[in-house]
């Protein structure tokens, strides 16, 4: 392998277009970058961002614009010649071999090996994995199996994969965002750290706090055009907001006050699988946004799976509006009025490839047929209302879902439970990885909903969001709730001491 | 019609265009009414195996299941005398059995379809043959069922009965796959499986209800196969129908991944496959290169449906690539 750490990088990109039938995902983008900067690249989803990266990766050829990378044109470029030439990613889905243990991952590809046989040299791989880990204060070892990490320490060592070779340009796309505080911190260290070695950094993110923190300058993108740039001392957040969506929001999070109602869902002392041993009570009101906070793994999704019957329960009991729910069937929990809004909405939300018509439809076909027979017509009428009242943008309901972007796929997402006309609805980090003018339409749908009287069980790893949406919040720790604090005692701080435990 | 269906329905007219071209025979009635009537048999099971495959299942038992259910609809009727509506109804609930059975081994024990059917594979032709302790099943000289011969293996106006059956099968299937909630269903169990859970879609129940579905018309396919040879050889009756079944389904574009087909593409592939198998009789190409004609030609057609749709694909990029243009000279 070439040695190409201590060459300067300086990376130019101008005039990429990339047109995809249906949408024009880049036009005319330039973009600029050079060692010992980091520069922050934003905008809503949908503006770019991700193919620009593709673009840059080489795993997509741009259908016009130059690629000038130490001022040589370059024409073709390949993942593997990005590779050579220094550029390394750490890509927001992640999908590590979980056979395999930590040192393996990380050097996949790249193995050092021994001997005429080319025996793997475990002992030369172990060390140079080592301080890679360190550098980024990761629990986990090298010798750890992957099957056992944590979704937080899966980021991790997608990151010390992409630090493992001689890298010029580091790309991160949302690396942050299953990460908690302390490890964020962390990250944003190592980040600085870098850049005053001479790497390029380039940090896609929808957290704009952490670009205020670490960028040097920052990039926006809006419909896929350059929308603007800032220097460091230009950088904070307002501007950034009003650059990628062109307009301002003046009212992010809009807190209409709902006075809760009735009881709707009662949780008395119930078990789920991940954490048999604790018990968790709570109850769910009419018209209240009540914010499940906590540490990754402290169990809120696994709650949230046992309520709508996904998981078995181990213990305990539910009421739904008074009456007994077994918790051990989905279509049970649909029928007394649960939905669910799941956390990956690809794999579990969506099917990808089905249009957005017959995705938004799904569970509502039993319901709209008849004498079994689906009822084209009522289908139609109700996709189309649900765009309309969603904002659903697309070129037709009848495109398949994978061609949206992902606000409007969790637009999609919403649009199928609200045709159920549901009384409680869970939301699983319901803004993750979408875009700020999406995120500001799901709040105010959740006041909205709260506002008909609607009760909001909303998961949420993001503090400015549970802060800014909820009515109060039950913090998680260790699969117990472990405080439930009013809106008056909402601060980072109170959330933060609960969910350490 | 999906475009794949109406590229497959060309390749069935032209392929049957050439052989028609070339040997005139083929055209005739008594050559046409033979190969319907071998069409309408082997479409029964092509369609059952369908719903399975749609589901991201596979069903690799058919072919037994044909002989074993085979031998038992005739040995009931030639030993022991049974009328044979009485039988039909033990073939047809012993191939309930079998679907729920199957059904019941993926979605409980959670085990792979391949493995769960592959045994099946094994066990039917192992009891079927037990049973007849290597024999064959047949009806003793002379017997006569005019109402079943003529239900089953008869004619109306030239057409046979099992192209009848196959017609009245495929008719329903289309509603059942396109038209139904259960249909939407099966697509949804296919395509992801965790997806329709979050949807409140029962998936254990669609799947097993499409293993029975699939398992019952291999029942009635079984009755049509034994009363069309009129003995059941066991060791060899209905082998590599299985795969028949598959090959037909695929070629009709169902995806083995699941989630993706249609009936009419199950249909159209039967008939293409039949015809193919006309064309290695009347174009004098030696019979032992029967499956190799087969297996090329499916191979040559799933290459040409990816290729097409590479093709679209970059078709439409350029599409949308000189749109983009003329709005900006604007």
């Amino acid at each position: 392998m070439p040695e190409v750490r201590d060459k300067q990088i300086s990376l130019g990109l101008s005039g990429i277009t990339k047109v995809y039938p249906g949408a024009i995902a880049l036009n005319k983008v330039s973009l600029d970058i050079r060692s010992g900067e980091v520069v922050g690249l934003i905008g809503e989803n949908g503006a770019g961002k991700s193919t620009l990266m593709k673009i840059l990766g080489g795993a997509i050829a741009p259908d016009e614009g130059r690629i000038v990378i130490d001022g040589d044109v370059v024409t073709a470029l390949t993942p593997a010649r990005a590779g050579k030439l220094g550029i390394s990613f750490v890509h927001q889905e992640l999908n590590p071999f979980s056979n395999l243990d930590v040192t393996a991952n990380v050097l996949l590809g790249r193995e050092i090996r021994k001997g005429i046989l080319g025996f793997l040299d475990r002992a030369s791989m172990e060390n140079k994995v080592r301080p890679i880990l360190d550098l980024l204060g990761t629990r986990f070892g090298p010798k750890d199996p992957v099957s056992e990490l944590s979704l937080a320490d899966q980021q991790l060592l997608e990151i010390a994969r992409a630090l493992s070779i001689n890298v010029r340009l580091l790309i991160l796309d949302e690396p942050t965002s299953s990460l908690t505080i302390s490890e964020t911190r962390r990250l944003l260290e190592v980040i600085r750290k870098l850049r005053d070695d001479g790497v390029a950094v380039l940090f896609i993110t929808h957290r704009l706090a952490e670009i205020v923190e670490v960028a040097d300058r920052v990039v926006a993108l809006r419909d896929g055009r350059n929308a603007g740039e800032l220097s460091r001392n230009q950088i904070d957040k307002d501007t950034m907001v009003r650059m990628m969506i062109g307009r301002d929001v003046s009212k992010f999070y809009e807190k209409a006050n709902h006075a809760p109602g009735r009881p709707v869902l009662e949780i008395k002392a119930l078990r789920t699988r991940a954490y048999p041993h604790q018990t968790v009570d709570l109850c769910l009101r009419a018209g209240e946004i009540t914010c499940l906070a906590g540490l990754v793994g402290a169990g809120r999704t696994e709650l949230a799976r046992a309520i709508f019957g996904i998981d078995r329960v181990e213990g305990g009991s539910m009421e739904m509006d008074g009456k007994a729910l077994a918790g051990d069937s989905v279509p049970d929990a649909i029928a007394a009025g649960i939905c669910l809004v799941p956390e990956d909405r690809k794999a579990e939300g969506l099917f990808l490839d089905f249009e957005i018509m017959e995705n938004i439809a799904m569970p509502s076909h039993a319901a709209l047929a008849r004498r079994g027979f689906v009822d084209l017509d009522a289908v139609t009428r109700l996709a189309e209302a649900s765009r309309k009242k969603l904002q659903i943008k697309a070129s037709g309901l009848n495109r398949a879902v994978a061609e949206l972007s992902g606000g409007n796929q969790q637009k999609v997402v919403l649009a199928k439970w609200l045709a159920m006309n549901p009384k409680l609805i869970i939301m699983d980090e319901p803004t993750r990885g979408i875009d700020v003018g999406a995120k500001a339409e799901v709040y105010h749908l959740m006041q909205e909903l709260a506002g008909q009287g609607v009760a909001l069980l909303v998961i949420s790893s993001d503090m400015e969001e549970v802060i800014g949406v909820s009515d109060r919040v039950a913090v998680m720790c260790r699969g117990r709730i472990s405080g439930i604090l009013s809106r008056a005692e909402l601060t980072e701080e109170s959330i933060l001491r609960l969910a350490v435990g | 019609m999906l475009k794949k269906d109406i590229g497959l329905a060309t390749l069935v007219v032209t392929v049957g265009a050439i052989v028609a071209m070339v040997n005139p025979r083929f055209l005739s009635p008594i050559n046409l009414a033979n190969t319907a009537n071998l069409i309408g048999l082997f479409g029964l099971f092509s369609i059952a195996e369908a719903f399975v495959i749609v589901t991201a299942g596979i069903e690799l038992s058919i072919g037994s299941v044909i002989a074993l259910l085979g031998v038992i609809f005739v040995d009931l009727i030639a030993s022991f005398g049974v009328p044979w509506p009485m039988a039909l109804a033990v073939v047809l609930a012993l191939s309930i059995f079998i679907g729920l059975l199957h059904g019941w081994l993926i979605t409980r024990l959670k085990l792979q379809p391949f493995v769960v059917t592959l045994c099946g594979l094994l066990i039917y032709r192992g009891v079927a043959r037990f049973y007849t302790k290597d024999g064959t099943a047949g009806f003793t000289f002379g017997s006569d069922f005019p109402m079943l011969d003529f239900l089953v293996s008869g004619r109306t106006a030239g057409v046979p009965h099992s192209v009848v059956a196959f017609g009245l099968v495929a008719i329903v299937a289309w509603f059942l796959l396109h038209r139904t909630v259960f249909g939407r269903h099966l697509f949804a169990v296919g395509k992801n499986v965790e997806a329709a859970r979050y949807s409140g879609i029962n998936t254990d129940r669609v799947i097993i209800q499409a293993y029975v579905l699939c398992a019952f018309l291999t029942g009635i396919s079984a009755v049509f196969f034994a009363m069309y040879t009129r003995s059941v050889q066991p060791s060899s009756h209905g082998n590599f129908y299985e795969l028949y079944g598959i090959a037909a389904a695929v070629l009709g574009g169902f995806s083995l991944r699941g989630g993706e087909g249609s009936i009419v593409g199950v249909v159209l592939g039967v008939i293409l496959l039949q015809i193919l198998q006309n064309l290695v009789n009347l174009l004098g190409i030696p019979s032992s290169l029967n499956f190799a004609v087969m297996g090329s030609v499916i191979l040559a057609g799933v290459i040409a449906d990816t290729q097409f749709s590479r093709y679209r694909e970059v078709r439409r990029q350029q599409i949308a690539m000189s749109a983009l243009q003329d709005s900006e000279h604007r």
